[in-house]
């Protein structure tokens, strides 16, 4: 329809009746109120048809199952003898969300459960709501240089971009726990410490100390493809 | 304990404080209630959402019926804010202005039979039988004010309502306030005269004002008040729909909410917090309950249970006798479904239509429902004419 031609007008277009064309102006034949727009009663007629089907349906058929309900991607097709109600009662009834939701945040743990976080600072200095706070100290440790003292996430001030994970070098943040930000009282109890992110850690897969500078020999040929793929100039620039 | 009789309770309970006491709280305010609830779970069913379903006493959820305890319990709580400038004594009025005349002209409706005491276990048959002649004293006249002018008495009293509304607005000392007071007195002054215009025509082929009466007698004294065909919806369908639309713009709802118009034009009632707005509220869906139980008693024959006489049913002249008590228990229960069901309706249209433009609600109420009343006034008054001559 967005297509229909300037000069020929399909013959079961919807809008006004066009009854000439000069090149782009269309003489129309307007809509003067019929009766049955004075009195409201045709459409009044249509709307409580409408409504009632819905309020019908919905009021003696059994819900679906919360399973198929706000599935991604839309409603799964309408399912015979089952009420058009989308509401998921959330703490008891769950949806699955997508593998890629954003949830609080975790840190990661190295081999023998010590934060992985080398307090680089990318993520504060990534971050837009400025919401985390590190204060790195030294390991003593020449292999790990440094380590956050401090780790503190804002959670009501996070608004859930993800930059922090995507600039992380080490795997150490992530935002993959599927879990909300908890209801608090005090504002202050929002506010997310080394303990509790690690709490929610787990060891990470990432190798640990990177491969080091002959990375290109050890590494396996499988990773080698997407990086090269993600890396390679593109030639339509 | 002898003056534990039928006698006594018979004077206490025919008295019209004790009948206004039991109606108002036994079936008007739960109904009006209710319905603060049902509104929302309706609307909701409406929309594909499930709304309000989880107020709860420990295990008992009834689907959500117990929000409206927990709105009522939040309402009086709730602070009670009075700005420094408005018009106190009016102020305080005004919600009361609006939610008495409500409960005032529900006086007029009756809710049910007469009930006979001393014969509540046996059969009442219509022809006494031989012999055994009912004893009829000490009856019990469930409607609380009968008089001959019963439907005038509505439109009197409940024109006061309008000075709630209005009152609020220019009390509040509130330009949107005082704009949506104006607003509501003259949709309700509009819509008024159509109202009562669109009953003329049941007064007509009624012949009586007198609520009671109607539903006692239907519009054809050859048959039964309890058969349908004999209820005044079938002669004044037209009447039926005037008055109905009317009735609706009167409890200014949508799609004639223009006075309140709460979230974008701001209504009367914008400067009302708390208990005194509750009252606002409440006297609107009381409104709702007040309009269904007129279109019930005058349209749809009020107590009557299809073929029930007071004797029991009758099909085709056979009778399956009921005891009185059954016969009376099933015409007020007749009576709340009627009501209830009505209600149900206007929830239903106040869901799926928008609201009107002011003008829009001006020429529907000026240029199309009076000259349609007054229409069918003529129409209906020609066809009693004709009628009456032809019968003689
Ligand atoms: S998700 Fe975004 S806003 Fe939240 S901490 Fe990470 S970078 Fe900051
Ligand atoms: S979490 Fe990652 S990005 Fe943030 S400071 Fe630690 S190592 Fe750097």
């Amino acid at each position: 329809m967005a297509h229909a031609a300037h000069d020929e007008p399909p013959a079961d277009h919807d809008g006004p009746k066009v009854l000439a064309v000069h090149g782009k102006v269309r003489t129309i034949q307007v809509a003067r109120p019929q009766a049955e727009d004075v009195t409201y009663l045709a459409a009044t007629k249509k709307g409580i048809g409408i409504t009632l089907r819905h309020f019908a349906k919905n009021f003696f058929l059994p819900r679906r199952k919360a399973a198929d309900l706000g599935k991604a991607g839309g409603a799964p097709a309408q399912q015979a003898w089952k009420n058009e109600i989308e509401t998921v009662q959330y703490p008891e009834e769950r949806v699955e969300y997508p593998e890629r939701f954003r949830g609080l945040h975790r840190l990661m743990q190295r081999d023998d459960g010590a934060v992985r976080c080398v307090a680089c600072m990318c993520c504060p200095t990534v971050c837009p709501a400025h919401c985390i706070t590190i204060i790195p100290e030294e390991t003593g440790d020449n292999g790990t240089e440094k380590r956050p003292a401090v780790f503190e996430i804002d959670e009501l001030r996070c608004v859930v971009c993800g930059l922090c994970v995507e600039a992380c070098p080490c795997d150490a943040i992530r935002m993959d726990t599927g879990e909300h930000a908890k209801p608090v009282y005090e504002r202050g109890d929002a506010i997310e410490n080394r303990e509790s992110l690690l709490a929610r850690g787990i060891r990470s897969t990432a190798a640990q100390g990177g491969l080091g500078p002959d990375w290109r020999e050890h590494a396996p040929a499988k990773a080698a493809t997407p990086a090269s793929h993600t890396h390679a100039p593109t030639k339509k620039k | 304990m002898d003056w534990l009789n039928w006698h006594n309770v018979s004077l206490v309970l025919d008295n019209p404080a004790t009948k206004w006491v039991l109606l108002a709280f036994g079936l008007v305010m739960p109904l009006a209630s209710i319905l603060t609830w049902m509104e929302r779970r309706q609307s909701a069913m409406m929309q594909d959402r499930l709304g309000p379903n989880r107020a709860n006493i420990g295990p008992i959820k009834l689907k959500g019926i117990l929000h409206f305890i927990a709105d009522a319990v939040k309402m009086i709580f709730k602070e009670d804010f009075i700005p420094g400038s408005v018009h106190r004594g009016l102020f305080a009025l005004a919600p009361v202005l609006a939610l008495a005349p409500v409960l005032i002209a529900f006086a007029i409706i009756p809710f049910g039979p007469t009930v006979y005491p001393h014969e509540l276990g046996n059969v009442l048959h219509s022809v006494p039988l031989a012999g055994e002649a009912p004893n009829l004293t000490d009856s019990i006249r469930l409607q609380i004010f009968q008089v001959d002018f019963g439907l005038i008495f509505y439109f009197a009293v409940l024109t006061l309502a309008n000075y709630g509304g209005t009152i609020a607005g220019w009390a509040s000392y509130n330009k949107w306030a005082l704009l949506g007071g104006l607003r509501s007195s003259s949709q309700m002054m509009s819509y008024e005269v159509s109202m009562g215009l669109a009953l003329m025509g049941t007064f007509l082929v009624a012949g009586s004002l007198e609520p009671g009466y109607i539903t006692a007698h239907g519009w054809n004294s050859h048959y039964s008040p309890a058969n349908p065909l004999n209820w005044l919806w079938l002669p004044q369908l037209p009447g039926l729909l005037l008055f109905f639309v009317a009735a609706v713009a009167e409890t200014k709802r949508a799609p004639f909410d223009i006075p309140e118009g709460e979230p974008e034009i701001i209504g009367y009632f914008v400067e009302y917090s708390g208990i005194r707005w509750g009252m606002f509220f409440l006297a609107e869906f009381i409104e709702i309950v007040f309009i269904s139980s007129v279109i019930t008693v005058v349209f749809f024959g009020g107590y009557q249970v299809p073929f029930l006489d007071e004797d029991g049913f009758r099909f085709a002249g056979t009778l399956a006798a009921l005891p009185h008590w059954a016969v009376v228990a099933m015409q007020i229960g007749a009576f709340g479904a009627k009501v209830f069901l009505l209600c149900w309706f206007q929830l239903l249209v106040r869901w799926t239509l928008p609201r009107f433009r002011a003008d829009q609600l001006m020429s529907l109420g000026w240029k199309l429902l009076l000259p349609a009343s007054l229409a069918w006034i003529m129409i209906t008054a020609l066809g009693k004419l004709i009628l009456m001559s032809a019968g003689g």
